[in-house]
């Protein structure tokens, strides 16, 4: 109980960084190396290219580094006019983004389509982080 | 104290003093660090490598620390403000005075989704999305669409049910308590509320609309509605877990505090019922 209370205290006397402290930490967690998310034993999805809606949707495995600021597709990249959505593989094999994180579905391609759904239009956007 | 109150029991007065609070917190740019911070944990937890926000057992202390620190901005701007909670079992439709134009305003026009009464409203040029995912800088809602429906009462006591906290593999595809309150597995309680209220809920720049910290606060509740029922369970897992917060480790971004310091919420506030 008396080391709760101490870390506690510290956590008061640190509360006044506040937010800037959060960002800052936030930033280099997300500058660390990306994992695979895909588990080892689900096959990767079959690349995809289309135009849906009036947008071209393209998938498929990347290659090289992390050079979008921290995508964790497991080794699978999906664009939206050339631009890309940041995508992630749940432990079950389903896929959620940027974009629709709270509800997963099957494959990138019908995460590729909810996206360009859920943009009408819109352009998507690179979050930089601070 | 802080004592976090439903919000359907909020008087006029302290409705427009939490909304102008949040508007100034907006104003000075204080708002748009948290929702930077949520979007950059949403994308760097994984279910595999390190995760501390979301899909692991520190889903529910992370957000309680949070909400205490984005509490504390707002008491910054106004003691007599807390944060209330939104029983989304209770509250459950678009008609909801949650969603009156003198609180949050209501669900998104059809034509872009756009959000056009109320304090946060584009058109009253005091709620600009500028941390975001795509080209709309305005607030959207799609409330409930396509016939969607808020958990209900009956599956939230589902969930409370739960003995165990969390189990291995500590994500996503976890059994127990956490994961079906986060909402991966089972009837799914806190996504689908994200997805219910669409727009940028629905993303992971959800702390862009200000209900995510009414959900939140609820979720928080429901935590510890969880431990009063179930005082011989705690916290899982205890020491020595690969990319996961145990217990007594420190949580990004703060780095100076643990779950075990998170778990009693009667430190920091208590709610208008007893939990």
């Amino acid at each position: 109980m008396s080391s709760i209370t101490r870390r506690r205290a510290l956590g008061v006397a640190a509360g006044a960084a506040g937010a800037a402290a959060g960002l800052a930490a936030a930033g280099s967690a997300t500058a660390a190396a990306p994992r695979a998310t895909a588990p080892a034993a689900e096959p990767a999805p079959a690349s995809f290219d289309e135009v849906y809606q009036g947008r071209r949707i393209k998938g498929g495995p990347s290659h090289g580094g992390d050079h979008h600021g921290g995508h964790h597709g497991g080794g699978y990249s999906v664009t939206i006019d050339g631009r890309e959505l940041h995508v992630m593989r749940n432990a079950d094999g389903t896929w959620i983004s940027v974009i629709n994180h709270y509800e997963p579905v099957a494959t990138p391609k019908a995460l590729a389509r909810a996206a360009v759904r859920e943009l009408q239009g819109a352009p998507l956007v690179l979050l930089t982080l601070a | 104290m802080t004592v976090r109150k439903n919000q359907a029991t909020l008087s006029a007065d302290e409705k427009r003093r939490f909304v102008n609070a949040l508007l100034e917190l907006k104003r000075s740019g204080r708002y748009d660090t948290f929702v930077t911070t949520h979007n950059a944990f949403i994308m760097s937890d994984t279910d595999n490598g390190d995760r501390v926000g979301h899909r692991s057992p520190s889903f529910l202390p992370w957000h309680r620390r949070f909400l205490i620190q984005f509490e504390e901005a707002l008491r910054s701007v106004d003691p007599a403000v807390t944060l209330p909670y939104w029983d989304w079992t209770a509250d459950r439709t678009s008609r909801s005075s949650l969603w009156a134009p003198d609180f949050l305003g209501g669900t998104g026009r059809a034509r872009d989704g756009q959000v056009t009464d109320g304090p946060f409203a584009r058109g009253g040029n005091r709620w600009t999305i500028n941390v975001r995912v795509d080209g709309r800088d305005y607030l959207r809602r799609d409330l409930g669409a396509g016939g969607r429906r808020l958990p209900t009462r009956a599956e939230v006591e589902s969930v409370l049910a739960m003995e165990t906290y969390d189990t291995a593999p500590w994500n996503s595809a976890s059994d127990g308590f956490r994961n079906h309150l986060e909402g991966w597995r089972g009837v799914n309680l806190h996504n689908r509320v994200h997805v219910w209220v669409g727009g940028q809920m629905g993303t992971g720049a959800s702390p862009n609309d200000p209900v995510f910290w009414l959900h939140h606060a609820f979720v928080d509740k429901l935590w510890a509605d969880w431990q009063a029922r179930h005082p011989r369970s705690t916290y899982l897992p205890a020491a020595g877990t690969a990319n996961v917060v145990d217990l007594g480790d420190t949580m990004r971004p703060w780095n100076d505090v643990t779950p075990a310091d998170m778990l009693d919420h009667t430190r920091h506030y208590t709610f208008d019922t007893a939990a």
